[in-house]
This record gives C-alpha cells, sequence and structure tokens, in this order.
C-alpha cells in the first residue's frame, strides 16, 4: 500500500466537519451513540434516528442504482453500437452477401452500384502489419532504454516525451504528414528502396515506383509513430513487473545487459508484451484521421506499397457525409467489418493482460 | 580477452546502441511535429483569429472565432455529460461490483470501448441520433464525445477508488456513516486528484477528437449558436481546409492545429502534474 494515500485518507477523515457525538442519556439508551449531523437529523430537531436512519436507506438506495444503471449503460452502449450498425448496413448485406467481402471494385455511382470491401480491407490489415513491424521493435527499444540504460535523471523527461506523443490527436499526424512527411519520404526514402530493388523479383514489385506523396507506406509510417507510445508504455510497466531479484542474479552471474533483457526481463513479461502490442494493433487497424490525408483514397489493389490505396476508416470518413442508400449502407458494413476485427483484437489483447494481472497475483 | 567475453561484449554494445536510436527515433518524432507546429502556426497567430468567423473560400482575411466557440461548447457538454456517467459507473465497479458478476463483464467491455476506434463512434452516432432527429447537429456531436468520455472516466475512476485503502472505508461504516456517505465523503475526497485527472484526460482526448464528428456536428462556416443545427469546430474545420486549394485556408489550419495541439499538451501535462504531486506527497 501506498504511503501517500493513506496519508490522503487520514486527512480526510479528520476533514469531515459535520460528524458529531451525540449523547443519547435523555433516552435512556446510556452509550454514546454517533451519527451525522445531516439536514436530516436537523429537520428532526434533536437525534431522531428513526427519520435520520430511514433518510440514509434512501439515500443509498438512491445512490447504488445511480452507479449501477451507469454502468449497465457501459453495456448499453456496446448493444447500441452493435444494433446500429446491423440496422444500418442490413440493405447491403442483403443486396451483396458474402461477394461484398470478395469484390475489389467500389463503383457507388455504377448502374446499379457495385460496392466491395477487399481493397479497404486488404488496405487497413497491410497498412496496421508494416506499422506494427515498425513500432514493435523501436516501442519494445525505447522500453528497455528507459527501464534499464537510461540515466535515472533522464528517465521522465524521456519518458514523458514518448507519453505526450500518444496525446497529440491524430488529425495533427494527419495534417503534418500531408503538408510534412510525404513530400520528404516521397524525395528520399521511397526513391532509396525503389532503386535499391530494382529488377529484384518479388521485393522489386512491393517497392515499385513511382514515388508518391499519397501512400500506403506513408500511411504504415505514421500509423507506426502514433502507436509507438501504447507499446512502450505497456512493455516499460510490465518490464517493471520483473523482481529485481532476477535481475540481480543474473546481472550477478556475470550476464550483460542484453542477455539479461533476453534472458530474464523478456520471457517473463511476453504475455504483457503481446498484449500492449496487440492493443496497439487494435489502435492502428481502426485509426481515421492519421490515415485519410495520406493513404490517397484509392480502391485499387496495387502489388506496389508506394502506391495509393484505402483503409476501412479513411472511406468512411471521406465518403460517408456525402453517401445515401446503398453506398452509406455499404459504407455501415465496413464500419461493422471493422468493428469486428478490432472487437477480436483487443478482446485477446485484454484477456492477455488480464492472465498476467492474475500472474502478478493482484 | 577470452573471445567468447569480446563477442558478448560487442552483442551487448550493439543492442544498447540500437536502444538508444529507438529512443532517439521516438522524441525527435515529438520535437520535429512540434517544430513544424509552431513554425507553421505562429505565421498566422494573431487577433483576428479569435475575433473574426471562419473565412469564405478564396478570401484572404478571417479568423477561427466561430471554430473555437463551437469546440468548447461541444467539448464541455460531451464531458458534462459523459464524466458524471462515467464516474459513477466507475464507483460501481469499484464499491458495489465485488459481488456481482456481471462487474467483470462490464468492465472488460469497458476496456474494449477505451480503444474501439473512433469512427465507429461516429457512425454509431450518426445510426441513433442523426438519423432520428433528421439532420446534423452539435448536440449529436457532443453526444459523440460523450460516448468516448465515458469508457476514460469509467476507468480512472475505478483505478483511483481502489487506491483508497479499505481501512479508511472500514473506519468510515465502524462510525455509522452508510454506503453512500462513505463512498462520497471517505472515497471521493480521498482519490480527488486522481479522480480529477481522469476528468482532464478524458477531455485532452476528445478536444481533438475529429473522426466522430464529421457526420454527426458537420461543420458550418457560420457563427452559430443553435445547438440542434451543424455547429463550427476546430477539428473539421482543419480536416476541410488542409484539403482545399486556398493558401490562407491552408495557414488557418495549421493556426488551428496548433491552438489544439497546445490546449491537448497543456490538460495532459496538467493532468499528470496534478497526478504526480499527489504521488510526491
Amino acid at each position: 500500500m501506498p504511503l501517500h494515500s493513506l496519508l490522503d485518507g487520514y486527512e480526510t477523515v479528520s476533514a469531515i466537519p459535520n460528524m458529531v457525538f451525540c449523547e443519547t442519556q435523555d433516552k435512556g439508551v446510556g452509550v454514546t451513540d454517533i451519527a451525522v449531523h445531516s439536514s436530516a437529523m436537523e429537520s428532526a430537531g434533536s437525534c431522531d434516528r428513526t427519520r435520520a436512519l430511514n433518510a440514509f436507506k434512501l439515500g443509498d438506495r438512491a445512490f447504488y442504482w445511480t452507479t449501477r444503471i451507469s454502468a449497465m449503460l457501459v453495456l448499453t452502449l456496446l448493444g447500441g453500437i452493435i444494433i446500429s450498425l446491423v440496422v444500418g448496413s442490413w440493405p447491403a448485406i442483403v443486396e451483396f452477401g458474402s461477394s461484398f467481402l470478395t469484390t475489389q471494385r467500389w463503383a457507388p455511382s455504377a448502374e446499379p452500384p457495385v460496392l466491395g470491401a477487399l481493397s479497404p480491407v486488404y488496405g487497413t490489415i497491410l497498412t496496421s502489419v508494416i506499422a506494427m513491424m515498425i513500432a514493435i521493435p523501436a516501442g519494445i527499444g525505447i522500453a528497455i532504454f528507459l527501464t534499464e540504460l537510461c540515466p535515472l535523471w533522464a528517465r521522465p523527461p524521456i519518458g514523458m516525451a514518448i507519453e505526450l506523443l500518444a496525446g497529440i490527436p491524430s488529425i495533427i499526424y494527419g495534417m503534418w504528414g500531408f503538408f510534412i512527411l510525404g513530400p520528404i519520404l516521397a524525395n528520399t526514402v521511397q526513391p532509396f528502396f525503389i532503386d535499391l530493388f530494382e529488377g529484384v523479383p518479388i521485393l522489386g514489385s512491393i517497392f515499385g515506383g513511382p514515388p508518391s506523396y499519397l501512400s500506403l507506406f506513408n500511411a504504415s509510417l505514421i500509423l507506426a509513430i502514433m502507436v509507438l507510445p501504447f507499446i512502450t508504455a505497456i512493455s516499460r510497466d510490465v518490464f517493471a513487473t520483473v523482481p529485481p531479484v532476477l535481475k540481480e542474479a543474473a546481472y550477478g552471474v556475470g550476464c550483460t545487459t542484453w542477455e539479461v533483457v533476453r534472458h530474464v526481463v523478456l520471457p517473463y513479461t511476453r504475455v504483457g508484451v503481446i498484449g500492449g502490442a496487440m492493443l496497439a494493433l487494435g489502435r492502428a487497424l481502426g485509426e481515421t484521421m492519421a490515415v485519410t490525408f495520406i493513404i490517397g483514397n484509392s480502391f485499387r489493389i496495387s502489388p506496389s506499397i508506394f502506391a495509393p490505396g484505402t483503409t476501412i476508416s479513411a472511406a468512411i470518413a471521406s465518403e460517408f457525409a456525402e453517401s445515401d442508400g446503398l453506398h452509406q449502407s455499404s459504407l455501415m458494413l465496413l464500419g461493422l467489418l471493422l468493428f469486428v476485427l478490432t472487437f477480436f483484437v483487443l478482446a485477446a489483447a485484454r484477456l492477455m493482460l488480464l492472465r498476467l494481472e492474475k500472474k502478478a497475483g493482484k | 580477452m577470452n573471445p567468447i567475453y569480446a563477442s558478448r561484449r560487442r552483442r551487448d554494445f550493439v543492442v544498447r546502441t540500437l536502444c538508444f536510436v529507438a529512443a532517439a527515433f521516438g522524441v525527435s518524432w515529438l520535437g520535429l511535429i512540434l517544430f513544424t507546429l509552431f513554425y507553421n502556426g505562429l505565421a498566422g497567430m494573431s487577433w483576428q483569429l479569435f475575433t473574426q468567423n471562419t473565412p469564405p473560400p478564396g478570401a484572404s482575411e478571417g479568423g477561427l472565432l466561430n471554430a473555437l466557440i463551437g469546440s468548447i461548447i461541444m467539448t464541455v457538454i460531451g464531458v458534462g455529460v459523459g464524466a458524471p456517467i462515467g464516474m459513477f459507473a466507475g464507483t460501481y465497479l469499484a464499491e458495489y461490483g465485488k459481488h456481482d458478476r456481471l462487474a467483470p463483464v462490464i468492465r472488460f467491455i469497458n476496456d474494449i470501448l477505451l480503444s474501439a476506434p473512433s469512427i465507429i463512434i461516429g457512425l454509431f452516432i450518426y445510426g441513433a441520433i442523426v438519423v432520428p432527429m433528421g439532420g446534423f447537429s452539435a448536440l449529436a456531436g457532443s453526444l459523440a464525445l460523450a460516448v468516448i468520455v465515458i469508457p476514460v472516466v469509467v476507468r480512472t475512476t475505478e483505478d483511483m477508488l481502489n487506491l483508497v485503502p479499505n481501512s479508511l472505508r472500514e473506519a468510515a461504516s465502524a462510525l455509522g456513516l452508510p454506503r453512500s456517505l462513505v463512498i462520497k465523503r471517505i472515497a471521493y475526497r480521498a482519490a480527488r486528484a486522481g479522480l480529477i485527472t481522469g476528468v482532464l484526460l478524458a477531455t485532452a482526448r476528445v478536444a481533438g477528437e475529429t473522426a466522430p464528428l464529421l457526420f454527426t456536428a458537420l461543420s458550418n462556416q457560420f457563427f452559430s449558436l443553435d445547438l440542434t443545427n451543424p455547429v463550427a469546430n476546430l477539428p473539421v474545420t482543419i480536416n476541410n481546409f488542409v484539403q482545399s486549394p486556398y493558401a490562407y485556408w491552408k495557414q488557418l489550419a495549421w493556426s488551428a492545429a496548433l491552438l489544439i495541439t497546445l490546449a491537448v499538451l497543456a490538460l495532459n501535462i496538467g493532468a499528470r502534474l496534478l497526478g504526480s504531486e499527489r504521488t510526491a506527497k
């Protein structure tokens, strides 16, 4: 138990002004009763216990039910989200059925409209996977740096800087990527990779040109920067749960820092780190504004990661407000797909982290 | 030197360097983003921003007054609706939930809502509020923000109440305080700093939210305080201006972005200072 919360608490008790001791000798009880000098008591004049207790009982019940109904509201929210998504996407489900998932064409103004989710689903998964490939090593590296290597005085400011990255709204990342990062990448990183892999069979088409301001790769990099703080924060927390005696024993037999991390810290915290990474994946899958500006909103699947593409959330964000009928319903269906996808990823992440908490003996 | 030992030393050095590079990588993004924001945003800072409304296409003077006011109103309503509900729900989980089999389920669902994509919240509010009400409105936008606030506040409230030692509750109960007063007068006061931190963090989270507003509150070129109609707000204004061909609009987008970032970072830092003040005592 942290000492500060105890101290806090004691101050609180002494700070309660309206508790008074009330002698009830005149009623012949003969013991010192304690009651609360509330408005209910005042209206009763002297220590009228029954009325006061009834008022307490009523207040107690009212408070209990207020909190309970609020808690139930959280469940209702989830139910409401699922119901409104299913109702909204029902026309599209009836119209397209399972072919929705396998069609690449997205032509809302064709007659009749042809709408398929293949391209946004592909874009969503691809950008998230690339983002995780960048963010997981970097995030864990920062966590190791912060817990094992960094001098003590530098830990709070660096930790805070990383956490502030998580606080920056996603639209700021989006416009920053659109105005600043996109041009930089198109002039430096992209030509480098295109030249490097030119003529190589498979890699050549994955890193195929021409360079572009708006591309799946740019979106992935922005996503990686955005989810980095989540991975770092959770890794740092779970690294802190490693008993110091284990690390000290390893250092004691002459292990290097890397060997301690590799053979003691990481095995001990594996579940937590994976849980944190999946939580970050859940974020990356659903991230909207950062991606919408820089992905190019193209519904054509291209083998190159430097080509424009789209994601589920970018498609909804850029088209929903001006859509109607079957088009809107299809966008709702895309939303439903995204929700199901993130729900499973996040649920798996939470279950892993819960398991870790149980192990830590919470 | 023993060759095995030398190779272990070398490997250790390489990994240490990589970790250092990773940290530099992370911190330099923050530096780079803040630098460009200040560089481009400060260029457009003037009193005009706070005294004039958003300009029509192609105009070369105007401000962000209507968007600022609209954003503040919607954030205040969103937090005003969401924070009490979240606080009560968090109280239930921490104080009454021990013997309720539903409590773990609620906690789990809340954790998922906490990281659910905010654009889904927008779709939900569109289906649940915008369609029945017959049009986009600031009210719908505020409610979308409230839905995002609730899980954040539930989580922090529960965590903070769990930090309050049970001996305090037992002592209060032994003095004859009924349960609701134990919670309100003892637990809430002991956890006050933490509860405020939670609300501040939730405010910071929704202050820059854009995705759920795109098709709930929409935006508005003009000054409006009518909550049943679209009202201008900063995030959606940025969204519209960034993709426009007009240089002045882009300049305004940078200034708006700087304002939002400063507000959000100030809330975040304030919340953290409040939190650390409590632990330092």
